[in-house]
């Protein structure tokens, strides 16, 4: 099965959901199945022969309807019985005065993740040891979000003023895909998720480059580019580590040039790409609450070049 | 049935509604008649289904390949959440009320409802409701929050063109006008039955009708109160749904959802009536377990008020919560599996005749299920963490409002449509009707489930080229556009029928309720004549005095 779907779990909590749906799926199947026959029986068996008297008027049977009303008492009472097992696989309630391992923010219409022991800081992209349980703590800066990544499990809102939490792991490295999953505004369609899952060391390695705060270019079209970076309105929003620019209304881009995609999912990280979503982020995400600023094409490239060294 | 003489026939019936004097468009628009005001409901649902249903082509066209910039997002969000409300508000609601309006009064035996001029004023309600919606299109932009309308996103902060407070205005009146339909049809159908016919003996779409009116006067005041509330969080600067000054975004979806799970039923129940007519008469038995579909409809109505946070399992409600809330939900499950058991019964042995009305509710029995039984599964709530808010719910839904709801309104309206026109709509178009209903559905919806399975969320405009999803979507766009064809053929049946079809005469399906006792289209005062009630199927006992129902003790 594909990637990115209830049918290739990737998590013990995502597996224990799957499994549940499988024998669900096979219980509701089979329902369905002898519903339909019986249908279909009914057509074929008992349709109007031409001359036909009228059938022997029958009103009930007390008996019968004893059966079913408890045959799909004791079907309801099997599934309410599996759903409590799964529960509690696939959602563990965390103890009182666990910490977060992570926190997810949720805006429109990106995601901002946190580091609260490490003090990183990035977007979009969720770096994971492989084979942990995290506990994420899930928040949103504006409206209801929702975080779901289909391989790793379930899924669960950002409510303004009611901090969520969810176990994330993976079982194998790799990059898991998501999205936002509650209709949040314009953005809503490109609102994705990554999550990438990596053996510790590789992890750790990770954590201490973003860590890192990036050498400030001294000369040549970058050093031009992050001049403007701080002159144009770019830091209101946007925050680079070692610089002014503090800005919390956009993503950190202290490392922007390390990761795999821009604009939360929308456009692959490549410097032709990062110039043409700072020409004109409207044409790719409508309603982003960056605007276009009409950057001359000498502007963007000397922004492109300077955030291109944010690695 | 006028030449058939009533053996022992009640007196006349008193008149109670005010007499109607004008004719023409003035007499339909002045009209307080229940018949006139029951056709102008299903005209105006008429009317918003195509409506809607072009909104939804809009969106399966910009949904058809991936990346599609047919659409801008700021438009598609206004479509898909005028397509949510138009369906639901102004279609399947007045649909059934419309039926109902129609349909009470003549299966009772009274003259008109209770109270004419409070019926018609929840008509013009609605569609004044309707209208000061749909204004919102040319007064700076429809609403673009959902049909559910979420807090806080529906707030000024994010919501800043006045579509919401269309949105809130217009709901609040056809909400309205709704309560005033849910109380005149309540105490048309306690107090103006005809004699002889008691609670015992009332057609089943009659008690589906009576539960629903309940649901709806108890259920609508919340999203009144609710929208009230919203209005003047936008209007006045108050913070109900506003975390950041002190306010929660959860109450309004508690609110919501504590009108709007009742509200599933309030749009389905009727159609379950629809249902418990049409397959008797066209298997040409009684309804099987007469008592348990009553009943289970009884439970359904009391479960339907403690399961709205089902909608809410995503949200981080707890363990405990979600667990009350999953059992109630899959309750709910228990009678409506024996209402699909009695309907198959009542088949079961029985002369099944396939005219247009019973192939739809044949189909419904198999498409409702599909419908029931993922709702099951969205019961079972961890799959929910996993399938909620994407095409597998949009799938679900479709398959119980458009499987259920609308192939009942449909196999209601083939049924009754005779009664209101005195004329038969077509078979052939009928069954073209159906088939292509059938085809283009199940293209459109079904592929959804796997949509949804496979990662896709619901409301986004656009997608990314994922594997699979582009192929299931553009199916289920051609799927959206045979229906679309299908509905064509629908009201093309109408016009052509209701000029120059058949003549229907009282009772062309031989059915045994008191509506076909008297003309097709029945007069202003509906009845010269009641027949004698001593069963639930008056007409039946006409038509077999050796075998009359209440000789067997019904």
């Amino acid at each position: 099965m594909y990637g990115n779907s209830v049918f290739s779990p990737a998590s013990p909590q995502a597996q224990a959901i799957t499994h549940l749906s499988l024998v669900v799926g096979i219980v509701m199947l089979a329902i369905l199945v002898l519903i339909t026959f019986l249908v279909l029986y009914a057509v074929v068996r008992f349709r109007h022969r031409p001359g036909a008297p009228e059938p022997r008027q029958v009103f009930g049977n007390s008996r019968l309807e004893k059966t079913w009303t408890i045959g799909a008492l004791v079907i309801v009472t099997f599934l309410f019985a599996l759903t409590i097992r799964t529960m509690h696989h696939s959602d563990r309630t965390p103890s009182p005065g666990e910490k977060p391992n992570l926190i997810v923010i949720a805006h429109q219409w990106w995601w901002e993740v946190r580091y609260p022991q490490s003090g990183v800081v990035t977007a979009n992209e969720i770096h994971i040891p492989v084979d942990k349980a995290w506990l994420v703590q899930l928040e949103t800066a504006d409206v209801i979000h929702d975080w779901w990544v289909p391989d790793l499990g379930r899924k669960i809102d950002a409510i303004p003023g009611h901090p969520n939490h969810f176990w994330l792991q993976a079982d194998k490295p790799g990059t898991y895909s998501g999205s936002c999953a509650e209709y949040c505004g314009a953005g809503h369609a490109w609102m994705r998720i990554r999550v990438i899952a990596q053996p510790e060391a590789e992890f750790e390695a990770w954590e201490q480059r973003q860590l890192a705060i990036p050498a400030q270019p001294a000369a040549g079209d970058a050093q031009q580019g992050r001049e403007l970076f701080g002159k144009l309105t770019c830091i209101n929003c946007h925050s680079v580590a070692g610089t002014p620019a503090k800005g919390d209304i956009g993503p950190d881009l202290t490392h922007v040039a390390s990761r795999e995609t821009l604009a939360a999912g929308r456009l692959k990280d490549t410097p032709e790409n990062l110039g043409e979503w700072i020409s004109n982020p409207q044409a790719y995400k409508p309603g982003a609450h960056m605007p276009n600023f009409n950057f001359t094409p000498t502007q963007v490239h000397n922004l492109v070049a300077y955030l291109e060294t944010l690695k | 049935m006028s030449d058939i003489p009533f053996p022992g026939a009640g007196e006349a019936l008193p008149l109670t509604g005010p007499q109607e004097k004008s004719a023409g468009l003035l007499g339909w628009v002045s009209s307080v008649d229940h018949k006139k005001i029951g056709i102008m409901y299903l005209m105006a649902g008429l009317v918003f289904f195509g409506v809607g249903g072009i909104e939804a082509l809009l969106m399966r066209i910009q949904l058809a390949v991936p990346m599609n910039s047919f659409l801008s997002p700021q438009t598609f969000d206004q479509i898909f959440t005028m397509h949510g409300t138009t369906m639901i508000f102004l279609v399947a609601m007045p649909v059934l009320t419309g039926l109902a309006n129609y349909l009470v009064p003549l299966m009772i035996g009274a003259s008109d409802v209770a109270f004419p001029r409070l019926n018609a004023l929840g008509l013009w309600l609605l569609i004044s409701g309707g209208l000061l919606l749909y204004f919102s299109f040319v007064a700076g932009g429809a609403p673009a929050a959902g049909w559910f309308n979420y807090a806080p996103l529906s707030e000024k902060a994010y919501s800043t063109t006045n579509g919401v407070d269309y949105y809130s205005l217009g709901l609040l009146i056809t909400g309205i006008g709704s309560v005033t339909a849910g109380i005149n049809l309540i105490v048309t159908i306690i107090k103006y039955r005809a004699p002889g016919l008691s609670i015992r003996r009332l057609p089943l779409f009659i008690w589906m009708v009576l539960i629903t009116q309940f649901l709806i006067i108890l259920a609508l005041p919340a999203l009144n109160a609710s929208l009230v509330m919203l209005l003047i969080d936008r209007r006045l600067n108050a913070h109900f749904f506003e975390a950041v000054s002190g306010g929660s975004a959860l109450l309004w979806q508690h609110y919501f959802w504590a009108f709007g799970h009742p509200e599933v039923y309030i749009v389905i129940l009727p159609a379950f009536g629809i249902i418990s007519e049409v397959i008797p008469v066209f298997s040409r038995k009684p309804i099987y377990g007469y008592e348990y579909v009553a009943g289970s409809t009884v439970a359904i109505g009391v479960l339907s008020f403690l399961v709205w946070a089902h909608h809410m399992f995503a949200v981080g409600l707890g363990h405990s919560i979600d667990s009350m809330f999953a059992i109630s939900s899959l309750l709910i499950a228990v009678p409506t599996g024996v209402k699909i058991f009695n309907w198959i019964a009542t088949m079961w042995n029985g002369s099944i005749r396939f005219k247009t009305p019973m192939l739809f509710a044949t189909a419904f029995l198999v498409v409702f299920t599909i419908g029931g039984l993922s709702g099951v599964s969205l019961a079972i709530f961890p799959i929910d963490w996993q399938v909620t808010d994407t095409y597998y719910l949009v799938a679900h839904l479709h398959y119980v409002l458009f499987g259920g709801t609308i192939f009942g309104v449909f196999a209601g309206l083939y049924y009754w449509f005779p009664k209101m026109s005195g004329r038969m709509l077509s078979e052939r178009l009928g069954k073209w009707h159906f088939w292509t209903t059938l085809i283009g559905f199940n293209m459109t919806f079904f592929v959804m489930h796997f949509l949804g399975l496979m990662g896709m969320p619901r409301r986004v405009y656009t997608y990314p080229n994922l594997p699979g999803w582009g192929a299931m979507n553009m199916i289920s766009t051609i799927g959206a556009v045979i229906m679309g064809l299908s509905s064509l053929i629908f009201i093309w049946n109408v016009v052509v029928s209701n000029h120059s079809g058949e003549l229907a005469g009282d009772n062309p399906w031989e059915a045994w309720s008191l509506e076909w006792a008297t003309t097709s289209p029945p007069p202003e005062h509906n009845f010269d004549r009641i027949p004698p009630i001593r069963s639930r199927r008056p007409l039946w006992d006409l038509a077999h005095p050796e075998n009359p129902d209440w000789k067997n003790g019904r």
